[in-house]
Formats: structure tokens, sequence, C-alpha cells
């Protein structure tokens, strides 16, 4: 095995924790490759909901009985470590939402209607997931924007030389990327757009759901605004996520959702709002999920963020190691060192979904589609690519399972 | 699990029944799934009566139940009139198929080819979509 001995996390003994994993599909066991689109959940995560629901909960923030004590004492402790998770300098400026999505759109809605018009530009990337692309192409032709993309190079990595171009097309106001590519696993230079966005007066958008299950993440130190993260995608419940974002902008925003909670004072008149975080929380927020999402970011520090990059990274160079003996495999991405454990390729001549298909045949569970990335496929000149990731469960052996599986796939398909 | 993609089903993934472009036809419309991109453009001639269906070809690209269940389509409704065809079921095609227990995503990629052709020919004969197919322009994108 090409992946051995001296890692520092041990997935063999963390599988333990995770229920799901230990079952067979179509007779084989199950080899879940396929964490880039969600996580699966340890039992640790599952108990913190289960004895919150049984023991504690409650609405927050708004009884003055016991239960509802301990509930918001729950939901505001998940998030400060959350907060602390990814070294934000208050809990106040993390907000609980739906998802990345969610906070993203926030920002686009809240941020971009009141400070976007004519003559100013929105960039993206072309490494996009549409959840940081849509609202940002949606806004902008709203307030009449321009809209640009910084386009790819070959490896797949954002040519950043490109940026310089856009200033001459208007006053560039965003500057959005991801952290990592869903798609391709590319790790994004956030620092470096970062300080070029804020030379430019320019706010820098992060979408941080692919980096935060597995980099170690210093909002700081990255520099950037805003960053956006799900629970689902680090081992914490769906339905949950959050947005950091600074002080100074939250508080100038304007509000996103409207209802209860995120108000000062309600009257005929007039309405004002709530403190931070609250002005973005209106209506009862998903409590118990919170609290999982807590318990998520326990489990994985505890598992240690650097020791599960290591690990990814070692299963990353072995799997393209063994990727590379199957005839006719197609490649995308850039070079490991700057990559996050996600595998996407081709098998020439088979499309994606029949890839899939035969995979399942064999108890391996991984992607085919555009990955909500439908510029990028037109980018790489696909409808849809093959889509392998892996976590802080994943084992060595599964990957031999995936390289045997195209091998059957080929045979198919002969 | 192995019927799904039987001998017949990569026969004609491998060796499509049809393919290509009819410049003038008649009838024509494409269409994709856009849960996984599978595309198909369908192009279809009448016979001098306007209504038998003389010729039917179509381009794409997609899995292979997509693009052999097209081609199997083609070959399955040349000589039938525009009226048949029309009424043509979602279960003739998918018995014609003959993939059993086949799931609810891979039915989709089956019946993108059917829905495409449904849509130009009821555009064509300016008849609206019977019940059973209702919304699926919409579904398909089919422009």
């Amino acid at each position: 095995m090409a992946v051995g001995a001296d890692l520092k996390l041990d997935a063999r003994a963390l599988r333990a924790d995770f229920p799901i994993l230990a079952q067979e599909i179509n007779g084989k066991p199950l080899a879940y490759l396929d964490s880039a689109v969600t996580a699966q959940k340890p039992r640790q995560v599952l108990d913190a909901m289960t004895q919150f629901y049984e023991t504690s909960y409650g609405n927050v923030h708004r009884g003055v009985y016991a239960l509802a004590e301990r509930a918001t004492e729950a939901f505001e402790g998940a998030r400060e470590r959350i907060a602390r998770f990814v070294n934000a300098p208050s809990s106040r400026e993390l907000i609980f939402t739906r998802n990345a999505t969610e906070g993203l759109n926030l920002v686009a809605y809240a941020w971009g209607l009141t400070n976007l018009g004519p003559g100013d530009l929105v960039v993206v990337t072309e490494l996009e997931h549409h959840s940081n692309f849509v609202p940002w192409q949606y806004i902008a032709k709203r307030t009449g924007a321009g809209f640009r993309m910084i386009p790819l190079t070959e490896s797949g990595e954002l040519d950043i030389d490109a940026l310089d171009g856009f200033v001459a097309d208007g006053r560039v106001k965003v500057v959005a990327t991801n952290l990592v590519s869903n798609a391709l696993g590319t790790i994004n230079p956030v620092e470096r757009l970062s300080a070029w966005a804020h030379e430019h007066d320019a706010i820098m958008v992060v979408d941080g759901a692919q980096a935060a299950p597995h980099l170690a993440i210093d909002v700081q130190a990255l520099g950037c605004d805003f960053f956006a993260f799900s629970a689902h995608k680090l081992c914490g419940p769906s339905g949950v996520g959050a947005l950091w974002g600074r002080r100074e902008l939250l508080e100038a925003m304007e509000p996103f959702n409207l209802g209860g909670h995120m108000i000062r004072k309600v009257q005929f008149e007039e309405t004002t709002w709530g403190d931070l975080p609250h002005k973005f929380e209106a209506g009862t927020s998903p409590i118990a999920e919170a609290v999982g999402f807590g318990a998520a970011v326990d489990y994985i520090s505890a598992a240690g963020l650097e020791a599960i990059q290591r690990h990814e990274h070692e299963l990353l160079s072995y799997a393209l190691e063994r990727l590379a003996d199957v005839p006719g495999i197609v490649l995308y991405g850039p070079a490991p060192e700057r990559r996050a454990g996600i595998v996407s390729f081709n098998i020439e001549g088979i499309h994606p979904h029949d890839v899939a298909q035969v995979l399942d045949w064999e108890g391996v569970a991984i992607r085919a589609g555009h990955h909500c990335c439908q510029p990028l496929m037109q980018r790489l000149g696909v409808a849809a690519t093959n889509r392998a990731s892996f976590y802080l469960y994943t084992l060595p052996e599964e990957i031999d399972r995936l390289a045997d599986g195209l091998l059957r796939v080929r045979k198919v398909f002969g | 699990m192995e019927d799904l993609y039987r001998e017949v089903i990569l026969d004609h993934y491998k060796n499509p029944r049809g393919h290509g472009v009819i410049e003038d036809a008649d009838a024509t419309a494409e269409g994709v799934n856009p849960l996984c991109g599978d595309e198909v453009s369908i192009y279809v001639a009448f016979d001098e009566d306007g209504e038998t269906i003389d010729e039917i070809k179509f381009s794409g690209r997609g899995c292979a139940i997509s693009q052999a269940a097209t081609s199997m389509l083609t070959e399955m409704v040349k000589g039938r009139t525009a009226a048949e065809v029309g009424e043509l079921s979602k279960d003739e095609l998918l018995e014609e198929v003959g993939i059993p227990n086949m799931s609810p995503i891979r039915i989709k990629c089956a019946l993108l080819g059917l829905g495409v052709l449904k849509v130009a020919l009821h555009r064509a004969k300016g008849t609206p979509l019977p019940q059973e197919w209702a919304g699926l322009d919409e579904e398909f994108q089919v422009r």
C-alpha cells in the first residue's frame, strides 16, 4: 500500500465513529468517495443532536424558563466554537445560515443591492460553484454592474494576471472566489486576491464550503471580508451553515431576511434592526443543527485539520498514481501540491453517468455530473466529469476499488 | 444489474441508428437532461401525406441509456404517423429499451429522446402535448 503506517491520522479507527460506512451496497462494502458533495456523520454529532433534543430543546433568545436558557446556551456555545474554528475576531460576526449558498446570497443581496451600480464590476472566476456565481451574475444584472470572470490556466488554476485587465472596464467592487474548487480541488490564492481586491477598494467574498472541512481556516490571515461555509460538508448536519463577515461591513449592511428575532423595535411607521448577529437571523434558526455543527467542528478539530489535510494529500497522490494506469483516462486539475483531495476525470468514450453506474455495482460511490460548475465544464469542453473525493475516513483500499472498478467499466463498454 | 448495459443497449450506443441531421426537417427540437447534461436533437421528415414519418435522425451526446434509447426510438417510429407517435406511451418505449427496475434518474435518461420527439411533432402539428407529457418541454428545456 502506497499510503501507510506513518499517517498521523488513523482513518481506520475513525471509521468506527461513522455507522453508515459499515454497510454493504450491492453485496460489496460501501466505498463512499463523494465527501465533496456531502460528508458522512460521526456518532458524536448524531449523539450531540439527539441529546440536545432529549434534554435541552427549546427556542433560543426567547423564553425565561430553564429549557430556553439551556437551548440558548448550547446554540450560542456552538456559535463561539465555530467562530474560533475559522479564527473570527468575534463570534458576533458569525451568522448562522441554511448553508454556504444562503450566506453568499446574503452578501450578494444585502451588500450588492446597495453598493453596486452602473460602472461597477463584479469579478468571479471560471472555477466557481454556481452558489458564488449565479447570485453575483444576477445582482450585477439587476444593479447594472458589469460581470467578469478570472479565466483558468490549462492546469485548472486561476490566471491571476488577468485581474489587472479588468480595471479598465470599470470600478471593481467585488472579487468572489472559492478557496477550494469543488470540481477540480484547486486551492486558490485567496490571500493574494484579497490583497488585490483591497488595493482596488473592492470587497473579497470567499466560498469556503469545500475548504473548511479540509484545511485549517483563518479568515484574518486570508484577508477576506466574507467567508461562507456549510456544516454538512464537515461532518455536521444538513440545513445549517455559517457566514463570517467583517463587523463594519455587516453593521452597515441592510438586512437580508426580515421578520421575528432580527428586530430592535417594530412600530407602525418604522422598524429598526437588532444587533449582530441577530440582524441577519430572522425567524427560528436551525437550532439542533447548529448544536450538531458545533459538535462537528469539535470532532474534526480533535482529528486535527493538518492531519486531515496530510491524510487527504497522501490519498490524492496515491489516487493519481493508481488512476493513471486506467486506459483512456483523462485527469483534470492542478498538481497535488496545490490541490485538495478531489480527483476529477473522464474515461474516453464513456459518459460519467455510465461510469458511476457501473462503480455503484461495486459499492463505490462517486459523483458524475457538472458539479454545479457549468461554466467550468464549458471551459473544459465536456458535459460532465467523474469526481472522486476523500475525507478523514477514506482508506487507500477504497481507491484501489475505484481503480479496479474503472477497469470493469472499461470491460462493460469494451 | 448487468441488464442495464446488455448487448442491445451497448450496440445501439456504439452504433447509433439514424445518427445525423436532416436539413430542412419538417419537425425538429432539441432538449437536454439538466441533471446529467445529456443532449438530444431530433429531426423528422414526413412522407408526401405530411403525416407518416419517412425519415428520422438524431444527434447528441450523453450516457449510454439516453443515446441508445433514442437510437431504438428512431427504429420504432419510422413509418408511423405523427398522430400515432404523439400518443406513444412512455411504457411502450421503456418496454422496448427493456431494462427492468431502472432508477427514476435513469428513466429520465431513457425518455429524453422520446420527449424531444413528442415536442417536435406536436409543435409541427400545432397540437398540445398529451397529459402524460405535460410540462415535459420545460423539464427537458426543449427548444
